[in-house]
């Protein structure tokens, strides 16, 4: 079937098999691998996009599904060029090790502080306790999203 | 003296050469996963050679391109490759500063090098290692005779240079996970359930229903699914599990997932250290502590891809080392090492021998069975946990003798487990090939001072002054497939050690820091450990029982590495939650502080987890434990602040800093419980059940 949807803020047109999962149009026919395969089964967090704001993992969301509807990947939320500040804090903090959480952690981190622009130590981690960080960077990554909080409740650019 | 892996690999110029434009080409036999030592090795080099950072550019690894370093393992890249890498930029830097002199028409001694370019007496001498690099021939060895640069000339070995491999991860596509090959074809191994299951029948007829023009391979009990697309696959893999008959498969006694059960199993033992006592009147103390097998626990699940064409196998791979997945390969396919080339790409962090030599030998055996186009093999989440191998479970009774002060004057630790690095050079896919026969075990290991290696040993002894210490050590013919995961026996063996440390200490009633610290005869580790108490405000300890624990423990790293203390602080009432975690590390010269600290804080959460919550189930086939629903391990809501200090960072040599963290921080969260509850938890993970069954048993 053809499914339209927005997708980092371009329509798109693709042609996906109806039970197809997200993670999957996104990676093999979208050609945007930010999204990481971690475990199928929307247990890890690794695929974590936007589905209209929401955090959701693509790999257990039918494609079908988003049709209509706008999508963000980690590839939508900046560039090198023009990071988002969470990228920036997480960059500034280094906070990664073997970096294959970071994407999903960094949309769930967006949702959060588009919904809550001054979260504490303790809502930042119940919002990101769906992810699972295996290197051990918790702290770093809570410290970034405080860091990309205050500079963006400040206006400090990125 | 020339550097051991600089000596196998002498050719300068695989190391280090000049590139037309004003780059510098570092190459290095260690593969980055996230532990940040590409940079870590540029910045000595850079350092060395008195470069900017900014301008070198570090080989991608792929055979034939980079040093062979073997693989990149036991916490050693800093401490072995970092002197390969600085002596190969020092001699490189002496042969550029000769031809200079030479140009020039004076003493080599008067020149200098800043940002690459030659300073005479202090001045701009007009010359560079590029306008020089014509003149000089890299392609040779080292003299061994270079003076390699004294920390307190290090102006870039010492800063916190950002890490090379981080912006790509948090932009877009980062992995090999990614990568795209012209042509590609998308496939999913069917894997034998247990080693010596055969395949009694697949009806083919019902995979092709699922997906028509599935490409279906059978070789004996390897069987692949090759398709257009991932997605038709995934399906195809799905219908052929439901339409494959196994016989012979393994049935796996759920028991044998007790560290407890390594005793009914068939072993061979070793003895080492001082001949056992004879009678006497000192006290002796025994206590028994588990580890259950562990899972690495892999992000990522892994990949690979494989092309054969002309003769020439082509392997990408997120493995520990291109050259032994170069061996690997050939052993299996019988192809000759020339006849392969192997390609590195980042992936999720590893800790050990996890699934990723894998997909690329299932890779690597359907590419040659089907030349021409590359074939992309992805495992599964539930091939990572169930067919990965498994870090060992470890038993460790231990033995101590006090005499009339209490003080610790023999001791034994008798440890049970199965090899830590068995599964090494092996895959999983060679037992379902025709004609399978195992690999012959490896010849033993020996130390440099030639006693015997053993994983299990590592740590097996504290690191303090005692009368008199031995190992034995009963190592169990695997049930299970086990491999190396980070420290192998070190943590586990620090985990029981200093956990008993503090039983003796309670014992004789004295303060677990002065019991350490009075048998503590090593200056830096002293040091560490006074810095340590300091940091969780020892003096403040309450009584024990309250529900409230505060812990430590100490361990210098195989007796020759960082030494490491920890503390954590516990509130225990149906589980376990940990409030602060402190580190104190002598690590000697710090190459990267912001590394090394990440590091270090990395090794304590992975540890921690695997204290609080981890355990691989067996059963079934085999592994039960297949999902993350099945296998948790700590999150967010679950970790507490860190404080880590890194002490005497300007000692001349770097010690590796990966795998010393979690051995102490297990002890001290398991003397935190036990200070907490006023009874210990010996067997890990420290469940619920676990809390009520030693609450019960005091």
């Amino acid at each position: 079937m053809a499914l339209e949807f927005t997708l980092n803020g371009r329509r798109v047109v693709v042609e996906a098999a109806a039970e197809a999962n997200l993670l999957d149009v996104l990676r093999n026919d979208l050609g945007l691998t930010g999204a990481r395969f971690g475990c199928g089964l929307g247990q890890c967090g690794a695929c974590a996009v936007l589905v209209d704001g929401r955090a959701v993992t693509a790999c257990a969301l039918e494609a079908g599904s988003v049709a209509g509807k706008s999508v963000v990947t980690v590839e939508g939320l900046g560039t090198p060029d023009a990071p988002h500040p969470l990228q920036q804090a997480f960059l500034d903090l280094q906070a990664g090790q073997c970096g294959y959480c970071l994407s999903g952690l960094l949309i769930a981190a967006k949702a959060l502080l588009d919904a809550n622009p001054d979260p504490s130590r303790a809502e930042a981690a119940a919002a990101l306790d769906g992810h699972l960080c295996r290197c051990g960077v918790h702290n770093r990554v809570l410290e970034a999203v405080a860091l990309a909080a205050r500079r963006m409740r400040e206006g400090v650019p990125a | 003296m020339i550097p051991p892996m600089l000596a196998a690999n002498p050719r300068l110029d695989r190391w280090v050469s000049f590139e037309a434009d004003g780059r510098v080409r570092i190459a290095f036999g260690r593969m980055e996963y996230g532990q940040g030592i590409g940079t870590s090795l540029a910045q000595m080099a850079a350092d060395e050679l008195d470069v900017p950072f900014a301008r070198l550019r570090v080989v991608p690894a792929a055979t034939g391109d980079i040093p062979d370093e073997g693989l990149t393992v036991g916490s050693m890249s800093t401490e072995f490759s970092g002197p390969a890498i600085r002596t190969a930029c020092a001699e490189v830097r002496s042969l550029f500063t000769a031809a200079a002199a030479a140009r020039l028409g004076c003493d080599p001694a008067v020149l200098d090098v800043r940002d690459g370019a030659f300073l005479k007496d202090g001045a701009a001498a007009g010359l560079d290692y590029w306008s020089l690099a014509g003149e000089v021939d890299l392609a040779r060895a080292p003299t061994g005779e270079v003076t390699l640069k004294s920390p307190d000339r290090m102006r870039i070995v010492g800063e916190s240079e950002p890490r090379l491999d981080l912006p790509a991860k948090v932009f877009g596509p980062a992995f090999l996970h990614d990568l795209k090959l012209p042509g590609m074809r998308h496939a999913r191994v069917l894997r034998q359930p247990s080693p010596q299951a055969t395949l009694a029948g697949l009806d083919e007829a019902a995979v092709r229903r699922a997906v028509p023009d599935v490409d279906i391979l059978i070789d004996h009990a390897f069987v692949a699914l090759i398709c257009e697309t991932e997605a038709d696959a995934v399906r195809a893999h799905a219908a052929a599990e439901a339409a494959a008959r196994w016989d012979g498969v393994r049935r796996m006694d759920p028991a044998l997932s007790e560290a407890e059960a390594l005793k009914t199993l068939p072993h061979e033992d070793f003895e080492a250290g001082a001949p056992r006592p004879g009678p006497s009147n000192r006290r002796r103390i025994t206590a028994a502590y588990g580890k259950p097998f562990l899972s690495h626990g892999s992000l990522g699940p892994s990949m690979g891809l494989a092309q054969y064409q002309d003769g020439k196998l082509t392997i990408w791979t997120h493995n520990q080392g291109v050259y032994p997945m170069r061996s690997l390969a050939a052993r299996i396919t019988g192809l000759a090492p020339e006849a392969i080339e192997v390609i590195h790409g980042q992936g999720p962090g590893c800790y050990g021998h996890n699934g990723a030599d894998d997909p690329p030998i299932d890779a690597a055996l359907i590419a040659l069975r089907r030349p021409g186009r590359p074939i992309r093999v992805q495992w599964r989440r539930e091939d990572e946990f169930g067919f990965a191998p498994v870090g060992t479970a470890m038993l460790m009774e231990l033995s101590a003798e006090l005499d009339a002060s209490g003080r610790l004057v023999d001791y034994t630790a008798e440890i049970w487990n199965t090899p830590h690095t068995g599964a090494r050079g092996t895959a999983v896919a060679e037992s379902a090939l025709a004609g399978y026969v195992a690999p012959p075990k490896p010849p033993q290991r020996l130390m440099p001072d030639g006693s015997r290696f053993s994983g299990g040993l590592l740590n097996a002894t504290p690191s303090y002054a005692i009368g008199a210490t031995r190992t034995l050590e009963h190592v169990i013919e695997t049930p299970i497939r086990s491999s190396s995961l980070r420290s192998l026996g070190g943590a586990p063996n620090t985990f029981a050690a200093e956990s008993f440390i503090d039983e003796l200490a309670l014992a004789v009633d004295q303060d677990p820091l002065a019991y350490r610290l009075a048998m503590l005869t090593d200056e830096r580790g002293r040091a560490v450990l006074t810095r340590l108490a300091e940091m969780c405000g020892w003096p403040r300890r309450w009584e024990a029982g309250t529900g409230r624990g505060l812990g430590l423990a100490y361990d210098q790293h195989r007796g020759r590495g960082a030494r490491v203390a920890c503390a954590a602080e516990v509130e225990v009432d149906e589980e376990v939650r940990l409030t602060r975690l402190w580190c104190a590390c002598d690590g000697g010269l710090i190459v990267n502080p912001d590394g090394a600290k990440n590091q270090i804080e990395g090794g304590m959460i992975m540890a921690a987890s695997w204290t609080l919550k981890e355990q691989v189930k067996l059963g079934g086939a085999g592994i039960l434990s297949t999902t993350w629903d099945d296998y948790p391990i700590l999150r967010f809501s679950e970790i507490p602040p860190i404080e880590i200090e890194l002490l005497n960072t300007r000692d001349p040599r770097p010690l590796g800093l990966g795998e010393v963290s979690q051995g102490p921080v297990m002890a001290a969260i398991g003397n935190a419980v036990a200070h907490a509850l006023g009874a210990r938890i010996r067997d890990l993970p420290m469940t619920r059940e676990k809390i009520a069954a030693a609450l019960l048993a005091e």
